[in-house]
C-alpha cells in the first residue's frame, strides 16, 4: 500500500485516496472555438508511461482536496507531492 | 499409549501438563508446549499423510515453516481448518486433526496405485492427458482432477471465528528473533526507537534455542530469556511470538498475521483467532533466518528421512527422539552438531559425510564422542515403505560420479544436511535483487530496495560472532538515523565451536541398473527426472520449468526444494546456478488463512448500512427493505398477505388517487455556496443557470466531458450565493467528487465551495392530487396556493415548531413536495405527516411504487441513464442550452451523437395489455429473423401502470422518435418470451404535464 504525502495533511495510506489519472492533461478553455482532434485528446488520450508520471489523487477520506503527485509508475517511488495549483518543478 | 521416543528431562515442554488429542480417531498423549508433529513423534507416529501425486507414505521432513509433508485437517469447535502444518500447530486439550490425500485411510490408501503407475504420470502430465477429446473436459476430466486435487477441504459453513485488522507504525520491525534479531532489537530500543520484535513460533531465540553456544557468558537460551524480559519492559518495544510476517509490500508496508488463540482450547470470548497487523516501518531488518537444505538420494522421501536441524529441535524443544537409529547424512559440519545431541541422549548415531577428510573443533568433538564417522560416504537410497527400515549407503569418488561398495546398513531414520539457505523471500518481496554468494552456494540480498536489511544467516552470515556484531551495528545504525541518540550498547562476547567448508556436492548418482525416485520438491512430488524431462522438453526459463513441473508451486513455496531444483537446471544445461537464476518469491511467506485477510469485514460488516432516521418506523410498518447502493430503504409497506406486486400497486395508485409520502432521506445532497455559484452551476448543468430567482428549484442535467449523462436532479436557490444541490442516491459521491475536480483543478479562480449535506437533512415527498389539503394543514400560516408556493417553488416554514424547508418539486408526476428538516426532527416530522395526513387517505410508499410512477410518466432514472446515453437518447436535448458552454458540451458534436437515428426514449405497451415485459427486453421488428436478431433497442424499465391498469415499459429503441404508433416484438430469451408490443410515448399518463402544475 502506498504512502502517499498529502500537501495539506502528510503522510497517509493509500487507502484514504482515490486514483484521479493523468494530471499533465489541461483542459481547453470554455468557448474557446477547438478542433475535433483537440478534442479528443483531451478528453480520451491519456499518458500512460514507464517511469515517472504526474498523477492526480484525491484525499477522498482525508481533506477532500485533489493533489498531483509525482510517481514511478513501475517502481512506486513517490518523489514529490504537489497542491492542486502548485507550480510544477 | 506411553511415549516411547519421550526423552526424560530435556526439552521446554511442560511435563506437568498433559494434554490429549486424537489424530486420525485416535487417541494420544503429549505436553503442553508440544506441536502436533513432536507429539507424535514421541508416540513413533511417522506416517501421517500421503503425497501429492503419487500418494507416497509421508511423515515429518522439517519443524516449521518449511515442512512440506505434514499438512493436516483439523477439527475445532465443528469448524474444519485445512492446510495446517503439524510442525507449527500446537496441540490443545480436545484438538482433533486428521490426515489428508489419503483413502480410505492414510495406512491404506487406494491412490498409491499412482506410485506404480508413475510413468505415467511424468512432468506436464495434465497438459498432456487432459487433452482431447474436447468433449471429456466437463464431465470426466475436470470431475476427476478436483477430485484428486488440493490437500484437505475447506468448510461450506460460516466461519464463527472473530478475526481482526489492526494497523500499526514504527521505526523498526524486526522480522524473526533468532540472534540477529535480539541482538538488532535490543541495540535499537536502547536507542529509544519504536520497535516490532516478530516472531513466527511459540518460543523466541531461533537457532540459539538449540545451538551450543555461549554469549556474554550465558547459554543462548538464557541469553535469549534476558533479552526478551528486557524488550518486554520497555514502553517502545512491542513483542510478538507466533506473529509471522509474510508479505513486504510498497513503501515499507508489511503485513504480520498474529495466531492469538490457535493453540488455544476453544473459542475465547473476548480474543479473536488471528489477528492481521498492517505495520508501517520508518526501517526493517530482515533476520527471518535460514532453512536446512536437504540432500537429494532415491527415495529421499521415505518417512524417517528429515532435516537434521529438525531431528536437533525435536530433542533439544520437544525433548523427543526422531528415530533410535540415525543415520546422518551430511556435507558440512551442521550434521555433526545432531549427530552429538544424540549421543548425548544414549542413542548411537552413524554420520555419513560426503567430504573426504574435513577437520574442525565439533568433527574432533564428535570423534572424541566415539561417534562413528564415514567420510566420502552417502546414502544411495532409503529403504522401507511407510518408514525407514535401512539405507543402502555406499563409498562416492572424490569427482562424485562413481558408487562403489555399495551395501546396507539398518537405520530408522535418515537425517539430512545439504548446508543452508538464506531465507531471502522477504528482501526479495521489498524489490531486493538478490545476488548469487558462491561460498555458500545460495542466493544473498543485494542492495537494499525499500528501507530494508538483512542480518544474521538470512544475510549468509553462519557464525555467531559475526552475527551477533553485524546485528548489533546494524540496530544501532539504523536506528540511530531515526532517534539520533547516540546510546550505543556494547556487543557481548561470543563463544562458539568454529566449523569448516561445506562440500558444494548435493544429489547423490544413481547406481547402475537402479531408477529409484530421487525428490526436490517433496509436496508438489517433483523428482530429479521430472525436470531433466522437462529439459528434455525443450523448457529453458527457471520460470517456464517451475510451471511445467510444478517444482516450488506447493503450499510451502518451495522452502526446501528452490535450489536444488536451480542445481540440478545448472549441472544439466551446463551452466552456473546465477545464470540460470531464480523465480520469483511473492507474499505470502506462509499460507494465510482467509479469514484474517477478510478481517471483520463479513456480513453486515463488509461495508457500512447507511439508514435514514425514519427507518424504524418503516420497520414497524412492515417496511420490506431494498439495498440501494449501501442504503436500506423501504421496498414496499407489506399490508396483510400482499406481495411486492399487489402492496406497489396499491400504494401507487393511492399516490394517483389520494396521497402518499415516500422517505427521500437517501437522495445526495450538496451545498453550493459562493459568490461564483450561479455561475459554476451554469458550467456544471447542460441548461441556464445564471437567472434562477432565490426561491426557486430548477432540473438539471449533468455530463461528463465525453457528453455522456452523469447525473440529473433539481437544485434550488436558497439565498443570493447558496444553491442546495440534489442527485441520485447511487451518483451522491462520484457528483461531489466530480464538483471538486472543476473547483480544485480546472476553474480555481471561481469562488465556490461545496459540502456534502445527504446526512444532514431527512427528507419526505408528499405526493398526490390531496397533497396541498395536508400541506395547508402541515403548515397553517403558509401560503401554499398555486401562486404563493408555484411548482418549482421554494419555502422556508415551521413544521409543529421545527424548521422546514419545502420544495415544490415532484418525481411522481403528481402535485407534489418535498420536505426537508434537520435529520434529527426526521422521525418527527414523518409522524407528523402520517397523522396530519390520515383524513386525507396517505399511505407511505416505497421504491417499487416510485418507480411505477416514475415510468408512467416518463421520467427518467438510472436504468435509462446507465453510462451510454446522451441527452437526446433520455428525451432531454430541451435541456441543453445552445447558448452558454458546459461540461461536456464539445463532445456533443462528435457525428455519431449528432446522427438522426439515434436510439431514443420511447414508450411500449403489449398490445394483449396483459403480459408484462422482461426488463433488458431486446425490441426487433421480426421474431423469427435468422440469429443474431437484429435489435432496435432494449427495454430498460417496466412497471404495471397504475393509471391505465396494463403493463407499460419504457425502452431505447433505434429512431425511437419515428417508431410511435409500431408494432414489434420485445424479446426476452432469458425468460423465453415473445411478446407483440407498440410502440407509444415515453410520457404515457399526463403528457401535457398538468398535474404537476395544478
Amino acid at each position: 500500500m502506498l504512502y502517499i504525502n498529502c500537501p495539506h495533511c502528510g503522510l497517509r495510506s493509500q487507502n484514504e485516496f482515490a486514483y484521479g489519472g493523468d494530471a499533465t492533461v489541461k483542459r481547453p478553455e470554455l468557448n474557446k472555438e477547438i478542433s475535433d482532434q483537440e478534442w479528443d485528446n483531451f478528453v480520451y488520450l491519456r499518458k500512460s508511461p514507464r517511469g515517472k508520471h504526474l498523477e492526480l489523487w484525491h484525499h477522498i477520506s482525508g481533506c477532500r482536496q485533489w493533489i498531483k503527485v509525482e510517481r514511478d509508475t513501475s517502481t512506486h517511488e513517490i518523489f514529490k507531492t504537489y497542491k492542486a495549483n502548485e507550480a510544477i518543478e | 499409549m506411553p511415549q516411547d521416543f519421550r526423552l526424560d528431562n530435556v526439552g521446554m515442554v511442560n511435563r506437568e501438563k498433559k494434554i490429549s488429542f486424537k489424530f486420525n480417531g485416535k487417541k494420544y498423549f503429549g505436553f503442553e508446549g508440544d506441536t502436533i508433529a513432536s507429539a507424535l513423534i514421541a508416540n513413533g507416529v511417522h506416517l501421517v499423510g500421503r503425497s501429492f501425486k503419487y500418494h507416497r507414505p509421508r511423515g515429518f521432513f522439517g519443524v516449521g515453516v518449511d515442512e512440506p509433508y505434514a499438512i493436516l485437517q483439523l477439527d475445532r469447535n465443528n469448524e474444519r481448518d485445512p492446510n495446517i502444518r503439524a510442525t507449527e500447530q500446537e496441540i490443545f486439550e480436545g484438538l482433533e486433526v486428521k490426515s489428508v490425500n489419503c483413502w480410505p485411510s492414510v495406512n491404506f490408501d487406494i491412490g498409491a496405485i499412482n506410485n506404480f503407475l508413475k510413468m505415467f504420470f511424468p512432468a506436464g502430465f495434465y497438459y498432456k492427458t487432459f487433452m482431447w477429446p474436447p468433449s471429456f473436459w466437463y464431465k470426466i476430466y475436470e470431475p476427476f482432477i478436483r477430485m484428486a486435487a488440493g490437500f484437505g477441504e475447506a468448510s461450506i459453513k460460516h466461519d464463527k471465528e472473530r478475526y481482526e485488522h489492526k494497523y500499526e507504525y514504527c521505526d523498526l520491525l524486526i522480522t524473526g528473533s533468532g540472534p540477529s534479531g535480539l541482538a538488532s532489537a535490543y541495540a535499537a530500543a536502547k536507542n529509544g526507537a519504536r520497535v516490532i520484535l516478530a516472531e513466527d513460533k511459540p518460543r523466541f531465540g531461533g537457532s540459539l534455542l538449540t545451538s551450543d553456544v555461549n554469549i556474554g557468558n550465558q547459554t543462548g537460551v538464557e541469553w535469549t530469556e534476558k533479552i526478551i524480559a528486557e524488550l518486554k519492559s520497555m514502553p517502545n518495544v512491542t513483542v510478538k511470538n507466533r506473529s509471522q510476517v509474510f508479505g513486504y509490500y510498497d513503501h515499507n508496508m508489511l503485513v504480520m498475521s498474529e495466531r492469538i488463540s490457535d493453540h488455544l482450547p476453544k473459542t475465547q470470548k473476548y480474543l479473536p483467532k488471528q489477528r492481521l497487523w498492517y505495520i508501517r516501518a520508518n526501517e526493517v531488518l530482515i533476520s527471518s533466518g535460514s532453512i536446512e537444505r536437504p540432500l537429494v538420494f532415491g527415495n529421499n522421501d521415505t518417512p524417517g528421512v528429515m532435516l537434521s536441524s529438525a531431528a536437533k529441535e525435536y530433542m533439544k524443544v520437544y525433548g523427543v527422539l526422531v528415530g533410535k537409529k540415525p543415520l546422518i547424512f551430511t556435507n558440512n559440519d551442521s550434521g555433526y552438531e545432531t549427530a552429538i545431541e544424540f549421543k548425548k541422549n544414549g542413542v548411537n548415531p552413524i554420520i555419513l559425510d560426503t567430504r573426504s577428510n574435513p577437520s574442525s573443533d565439533i568433527i574432533t568433538e564428535a570423534k572424541n564422542l566415539n561417534i562413528e564417522i564415514k567420510f566420502s560416504h552417502v546414502v544411495v537410497a532409503a529403504k522401507g515403505y511407510k518408514k525407514v527400515k535401512s539405507a543402502d549407503i555406499a563409498k562416492i569418488s572424490d569427482d562424485k560420479k562413481e558408487l562403489f561398495n555399495i551395501e546396507n546398513i539398518e537405520c530408522d531414520c535418515i537425517c539430512v544436511s545439504g548446508f543452508w539457505t538464506p531465507s531471502i523471500h522477504l528482501a526479495s518481496q521489498s524489490g531486493n535483487k538478490s545476488k548469487f554468494n558462491e561460498k555458500i552456494d545460495a542466493f544473498v540480498p543485494d542492495k537494499s530496495k525499500q528501507q530494508e536489511n538483512t542480518i544474521g544467516s538470512a544475510n549468509g552470515i553462519f557464525t555467531l560472532e559475526e552475527t551477533i556484531k553485524d546485528a548489533f551495528d546494524k540496530g544501532f545504525d539504523v536506528s540511530n538515523k531515526i532517534t539520533e541518540k547516540n546510546n550505543k550498547v556494547s556487543v557481548p562476547t561470543v563463544v562458539e565451536k568454529k566449523s569448516t567448508d561445506h562440500d558444494k556436492f548435493w544429489c547423490v548418482p544413481l547406481p547402475k541398473g537402479k531408477s529409484y525416485k530421487r525428490f526436490l520438491d517433496f509436496q508438489n512430488d517433483v523428482a530429479v527426472s521430472d525436470i531433466e524431462l522437462a529439459l528434455r522438453e525443450g523448457f529453458r526459463s527457471i520460470e517456464h520449468v517451475k510451471r511445467y513441473t510444478t517444482l516450488g508451486m506447493a503450499t510451502d513455496q518451495g522452502k526446501t526444494s528452490n535450489l536444488n531444483g536451480l542445481q540440478l537446471v545448472s549441472d544439466i544445461e551446463n551452466k552456473v546456478v546465477p545464470q540460470v537464476g531464480h523465480t520469483t518469491f511473492r507474499p505470502p511467506y506462509t499460507p494465510v488463512s482467509i479469514g484474517a485477510i477478510v478481517g471483520r469485514e463479513v456480513g453486515k460488516h463488509s461495508k457500512p448500512t447507511r439508514k435514514s432516521p425514519m427507518h424504524s418506523w418503516h420497520e414497524k410498518n412492515n417496511a420490506v427493505f431494498v439495498d440501494a447502493g449501501v442504503w436500506l430503504r423501504p421496498r414496499y409497506y407489506k399490508q396483510g398477505n400482499e406481495g411486492l406486486f399487489e402492496a406497489s400497486k396499491r400504494e401507487a395508485k393511492n399516490v394517483r388517487q389520494n396521497v402518499g409520502v415516500c422517505d427521500v432521506t437517501t437522495l445526495g445532497k450538496i451545498d453550493v455556496k459562493g459568490p461564483d455559484a450561479a455561475e459554476f452551476l451554469n458550467r456544471v448543468y447542460t441548461n441556464a443557470w445564471l437567472k434562477l430567482p432565490v426561491g426557486k428549484a430548477r432540473y438539471g442535467v449533468m455530463l461528463r466531458e465525453d457528453g455522456i449523462v452523469m447525473d440529473d436532479g433539481t437544485t434550488t436557490r436558497i439565498s443570493e450565493n447558496h444553491y442546495h444541490m440534489t442527485t441520485t442516491t447511487a451518483q451522491a459521491a462520484n457528483v461531489l467528487s466530480h464538483l471538486e475536480y472543476y473547483l480544485q483543478l480546472v476553474w480555481p479562480e471561481l469562488n465556490v465551495n461545496v459540502v456534502s449535506t445527504t446526512e444532514q437533512w431527512a427528507g419526505a415527498a408528499i405526493a398526490g392530487p390531496n397533497s396541498r389539503k395536508l400541506l395547508m394543514k402541515l403548515f397553517p400560516n403558509l401560503d401554499v396556493s398555486n401562486e404563493g408556493l408555484p411548482f418549482m417553488g421554494y419555502k422556508e416554514a415551521d413544521l409543529f415548531g421545527v424548521p422546514a424547508k419545502i420544495y415544490r418539486i415532484s418525481f411522481s408526476g403528481e402535485l407534489a413536495y418535498e420536505i426537508n428538516v434537520e435529520s434529527d426532527s426526521g422521525y418527527f416530522m414523518w409522524e407528523k405527516i402520517m397523522e396530519v395526513g390520515k383524513e386525507f387517505q396517505i399511505q407511505p410508499y416505497g421504491t417499487e411504487a416510485l418507480s411505477t410512477l416514475r415510468i408512467e410518466m416518463g421520467h427518467v432514472a438510472g436504468s435509462e441513464l446507465d453510462g451510454r446515453t446522451i441527452p437526446y437518447d433520455a428525451s432531454l436535448e430541451g435541456l441543453v442550452s445552445k447558448k452558454k458552454d458546459f461540461i461536456g458540451k464539445r463532445s456533443l458534436n462528435r457525428s455519431a451523437f449528432t446522427s438522426t437515428d439515434r436510439e431514443k426514449l420511447v414508450g411500449v405497451v403489449p398490445i394483449d395489455k396483459t403480459t408484462s415485459i422482461p426488463e433488458g427486453s431486446y425490441i426487433v421488428k421480426d421474431p423469427k429473423a435468422k440469429l443474431p436478431n437484429p435489435k432496435l433497442g432494449h427495454v430498460s424499465a417496466s412497471c404495471w401502470s397504475v393509471e391505465y391498469d396494463n403493463p407499460f415499459s419504457l425502452a431505447i429503441i433505434k429512431d425511437g422518435k419515428n417508431m410511435i404508433g409500431q408494432k414489434l416484438f420485445a424479446m426476452s430469451p432469458l425468460k423465453n418470451k415473445t411478446i407483440p408490443v407498440e410502440i407509444v410515448s415515453s410520457h404515457y399518463v399526463d403528457p401535457e404535464g398538468k398535474r404537476v402544475r395544478s
